[in-house]
């Protein structure tokens, strides 16, 4: 790919990004301004921001790399993330804003009044807030490597410095100005090049065999893996090598690959026919952006997609960056507009990888043998248009990757940052909000060069799954149900929570080879949220002399409608 | 100095001024507290009938999503039914369903306000 139009796009996005928060600097005064952006963000801007701030790298390069790799199922992803909007919207939205708590650990004290329930809130933030941090660092690093062939963090790098900067220059206000701005440039730079690649498809005779399964090759290709492979074969394979497969070395031979499993070293060129089926490859740790249980779904796919669809529809309400963004608005009724401008914007978004993965499939098949599905966004404009629109759609598309880097990482940042100042660090102030940026981005940064080649994108799906077992019940009971008690809800927060976390980190660590056992470590949710809610029930049903005092008028608080309280004042 | 009776005047003056209008800020929230434990089971009426609303499109929702897993393990040589569905066919009613409530949410509100003022 050319990186001479790409680079300067990504330096483009980066100092545009700059630019508009420091407008957004100039007019963030106030103490309030700077956490909350004084609480005046209206619905059409506040959505766009949440918007902007949510589409993650998962989401611009990851899910068309998925579809690429598995197929359709994949796109349970994007419906995942636009649902748990939904759900947050029917029982989370107004009444959080209502409290008047800025973070989780703030709502949690506030209703609980139990410090004891907020630490341990904040320390599930700032894990969460952590692991969903590290896989966009990663994912800016993988972006530069494809475009310039720079080293692995300077991406990661670029974006940690530009958004300690952002926020603690400017706080939510200038933060606000510039995720609104993100959403659309991400938009924009998908939309362009997706049409341009539409209309070159119908020029090519509009072939279709994108939605066969397997995956075909269109034309003769040539491979060449990157990474040591393990090949899956359901029949025989016929394939020219030249490299290492099975140990034994070939230099352009035709071979005939019996049905099994081969193993490719890494520097080895495969040349396939063309129409043959693209073989499947077993991953053990592909160091992608890519949740990538999605490999270990195998063997029980059923289970696994209602796993990820409890996930991402229950999980996305703890988000920590998700959850700030609902103090912005001026009231419980613009945050329940809000949240219902956010799914149109997010929903018209997720039209379009959908797109990419398709034409992936059908244009650049090799991809999922090379091990870099999730450039297959960034690459083909060149490989289905070429020449210098080509490089230019490419280029877009690398602004918007950035874009999608730089304003989630800001989300995460600011919503940890928070959280650090208030409860980690000693004293109160815009000053300590500062050092507390510098340590939310810190930690992850030093993590992301440290385990470079882990697979710490299955920190995305980790996210999802602790969230939707920690906090989910927490916002869900704490808002709806009387006799919470802090007992209550710690319990549940760490038996859901944890068992999430430590059934997840097992997998990635490959405790469990196979079987049932391993689909249901790696695919917590469908387990562990119950597990949540129901240990939070039970231990507030067995502790009611610990309901808080003021629970009646805190409910009340949390559910009478503005207009109300209007009435009183006049 | 404390022989000054002038300057004594300007300090034991100020506090309370500003003191009566801080308190005269927040007294609307105090008074809603106040009517909240009075009127407690109105508050309980609104929340169920939020969660009621809530809870149905929760319903549909699951009803929507819920069987279609199942469906596309029933008739694996329909991918093109897949791509179609997942890939473009939820988003509008994901947001057809959000409108609906949130619109049914506002109406209740409404509602209890109208109630609590006519008592």
């Amino acid at each position: 790919m050319n990186s001479s139009y790409a680079v300067p796009a990504v330096a483009l996005v980066v100092l545009a990004t700059v630019l508009v928060g420091a407008f957004g600097l100039r007019i963030s005064r106030t103490t309030s301004d700077f956490y909350v952006a004084s609480r005046t963000v209206g619905p059409r801007l506040n959505a766009a921001a949440i918007s902007g701030e949510y589409l993650s790298a998962a989401s611009f390069l990851g899910i068309a790399g998925l579809v690429l790799v598995q197929g359709p199922e994949m796109l349970w992803y994007p419906v995942g993330y636009t649902a748990g909007y939904l759900v947050l919207l029917l029982f989370v939205a107004a009444p959080l804003r209502r409290s008047g708590a800025y973070t989780l650990p703030d709502f949690a004290e506030a209703r609980l009044s139990s410090q004891a329930v907020r630490r341990l809130a904040g320390a599930f933030v700032v894990g969460t807030g952590w692991l969903y941090l590290l896989p966009q660092l990663q994912g800016a690093g993988l972006t530069l490597t494809v475009l310039t062939g720079a080293p692995d963090s300077l991406g990661g790098l670029i974006v940690a410095v530009v958004v300690v900067a952002i926020v603690a220059a400017g706080g939510m206000r200038s933060i606000t100005f510039v995720q609104a701005f993100q959403y659309w440039l991400k938009l924009t730079a998908l939309l362009v090049p997706a049409l341009f690649l539409i209309l070159a498809w119908q020029g090519d005779g509009a072939p279709s065999r994108a939605f066969d399964e397997p995956a075909t090759f269109r034309e003769r290709s040539v491979v060449r893996v990157d990474d040591t492979l393990d090949l899956t074969l359901d029949r025989p394979l016929t394939v020219t090598v030249s490299g290492t497969i099975d140990g034994r070395a070939h230099d352009n031979d035709r071979l005939r690959l019996p049905a099994g499993t081969h193993r490719v070293e890494d520097g080895t060129r495969l040349t396939f026919a063309k129409g043959g089926d693209v073989p499947e490859r077993d991953r053990g740790a592909g160091g992608d952006l890519s949740p990538s249980q999605a490999e270990s779904r195998g063997e029980r796919p059923l289970y696994a997609t209602y796993g990820l669809i409890l996930a991402t529809f229950l999980g996305t309400m703890g988000l920590p960056h998700v959850v700030v963004r609902f103090y912005t608005s001026p009231h419980g009724v613009a945050a329940r507009r809000t949240t219902v401008a956010v799914l149109g914007l997010i929903g018209a978004f997720y039209l379009l990888p959908p797109v990419y993965g398709a034409l992936g499939r059908l244009y650049a098949p090799e991809l999922t043998l090379s091990g870099d599905a999730d450039a297959a966004v960034l690459l083909l404009p060149d490989r289905v248009i070429g020449g210098l629109g080509g490089d230019l759609l490419g280029a877009l598309i690398a602004g918007g990757a950035f874009a999608a880097f730089l304003s989630t990482a800001s989300g995460l940042t600011m919503a940890v940052a928070g959280v650090l100042t208030q409860d980690v660090l000693p004293s109160r102030g815009v000053r300590h909000f500062r050092l507390g940026t510098v340590l939310a981005m810190a930690v992850p940064l030093a993590a992301s060069v440290l385990v470079g080649g882990l697979p710490v994108a299955d920190a995305v799906g980790l996210a999802f799954a602790v969230s939707a077992s920690s906090f989910c019940p927490l916002l869900v009971l704490g808002i709806w149900w009387r006799r919470l008690t802090p007992p209550g809800a710690a319990a549940g927060m760490l038996v859901g929570g944890g068992s999430a976390l430590l059934a997840v980190a097992a997998t990635m660590a490959g405790f469990p080879g196979a079987g049932a056992l391993h689909a249901l470590l790696a695919w917590p949710a469908l387990w562990s949220v119950p597990l949540g809610f129901l240990t939070m029930v039970l231990v507030s049903l067995a502790t009611p002399g610990r309901v808080p005092a003021g629970t009646a008028a805190i409910l009340a608080r949390f559910h009478l409608p503005e207009d109300l309280r209007a009435e009183v004042k006049a | 100095m404390p022989q000054n009776p002038a300057e004594r005047r300007v300090v034991v003056t100020g506090p309370p001024r500003r003191t009566r209008r801080v308190s005269g800020y927040y007294r609307p929230r105090t008074e809603i507290d106040e009517q909240t434990t009075l009127g407690h089971t109105y508050v309980r009426s609104l929340m169920r009938t939020q969660l009621r609303t809530a809870l149905a499109v929760l319903a549909v929702l699951g009803l929507l999503v819920g069987p279609l897993p199942l469906l596309f393990a029933a008739m694996p040589h329909a991918r093109h039914l897949e791509w179609a569905v997942l890939g473009f066919g939820l988003y509008a009613p994901l947001v057809l369903l959000a409108r609906w409530f949130v619109r049914r949410a506002e109406r209740n509100e409404r509602d209890f306000v109208r109630l609590v003022e006519d008592r």
